[in-house]
């Protein structure tokens, strides 16, 4: 599809920026997110509140930005907004999250921190960002492609 | 408390939320990581936005390390970048581990369709209620699976 330059360069200025900020949150470092999620290590001391600060940060610009942008009809680039097509609580939504909250638990790794770690190439990266990819590739088999196939369903 | 570090912490998310904005209000997508690169295949006629951004992802936080070395983990500086390695009780080695973690990720943020930016921060922000569940659940499940594992 055809998109013009503003269109990439707001792609790429978004990346850069989402990159910066998993570094400088440290959300890149497993043993961090680790010592949020081990709730065991409240009482001894050993707990690290930080990513809650992190989602907090997020959180703030987002509830503004949607808050402000909510009667726009359209981005600034493109002809209409992509929000998610699902709008119910289904069951692949509790499966996924469970899932997905196993494999987090496992690893303190998710797909942002995953990605950005490329940067820096930690042992074993490539095996858990292809098996991150060849598992996405699976779940395609089960939830519908495409956007108009997931906004018929979401009638 | 160890390692509390609130201030890059929240100097992080606000970035991470500047981010999203940027991309939201610009061109219109939810800046889901999950999303961006789990909807390279099968390829929709999107793809080309999704590589530059998670090129430019990667040279960010890159880049970041090198202008700001030593807050933590990565670039010059600062500690090595490391994966965890599988808890005592796991026999078969990390990279199998890792891998089992890799495939629930990327499966489970698929048919969930999100993850921690998706529903965490995009989701919650328009206070949509799968993405309230969604947290809800990953949140729950990876303390959970924490404790249960002693990966730390």
């Amino acid at each position: 599809m055809r998109r013009d330059i503003p269109y990439y360069v707001t792609a790429a200025v978004a990346g850069l920026i989402f990159g910066a900020g998993l570094y400088v949150s440290q959300m890149i470092d497993a043993y961090k997110v680790l010592h949020f999620l081990d709730f065991t290590a409240i009482p001894t001391g050993g707990w690290d509140p930080s990513l809650a600060f992190v989602m907090v940060g997020g959180l703030v610009v987002m509830v503004l930005t949607y808050r402000l942008f909510a009667r726009q009809q359209a981005p600034l680039f493109d002809k209409s907004f992509y929000p998610p097509a699902l709008t119910k609580v289904d069951t692949q939504l509790v499966v996924g999250a469970t899932l997905f909250g196993i494999g987090w638990g496992m690893s303190g790794i998710c797909p942002g921190p995953g990605i950005a770690l490329i940067a820096f190439a930690p042992e074993n990266l490539l095996v858990l960002l292809l098996a991150m990819f060849a598992g996405s590739y699976a779940g395609t088999f089960v939830v519908p492609g495409g956007r108009e196939k997931r906004l018929a369903l979401a009638q | 408390m160890e390692a509390f570090t609130p201030i890059p912490a929240t100097i992080g998310g606000l970035l991470i939320g500047l981010a999203a904005a940027i991309l939201w209000v610009g061109n219109g997508r939810i800046a889901g990581i999950s999303g961006i690169f789990g909807r390279l295949l099968p390829p929709d006629g999107s793809v080309a936005w999704r590589i530059v951004f998670l090129v430019a992802l990667v040279v960010g936080t890159w880049g970041t390390a090198q202008l700001f070395p030593g807050l933590g983990v990565g670039g010059p500086g600062g500690e090595p970048a490391q994966l965890v390695a599988a808890p005592e009780g796991w026999t078969l080695g990390t990279p199998l581990w890792l891998a089992i973690a890799g495939l629930l990720i990327g499966f489970g943020t698929k048919i969930s369709n999100g993850c921690t930016s998706g529903h965490g921060i995009n989701g919650l922000a328009r206070l949509s209620v799968r993405s309230i569940v969604a947290v809800a659940i990953f949140f729950s499940v990876a303390i959970i699976t924490v404790t249960l594992t002693g990966v730390v």
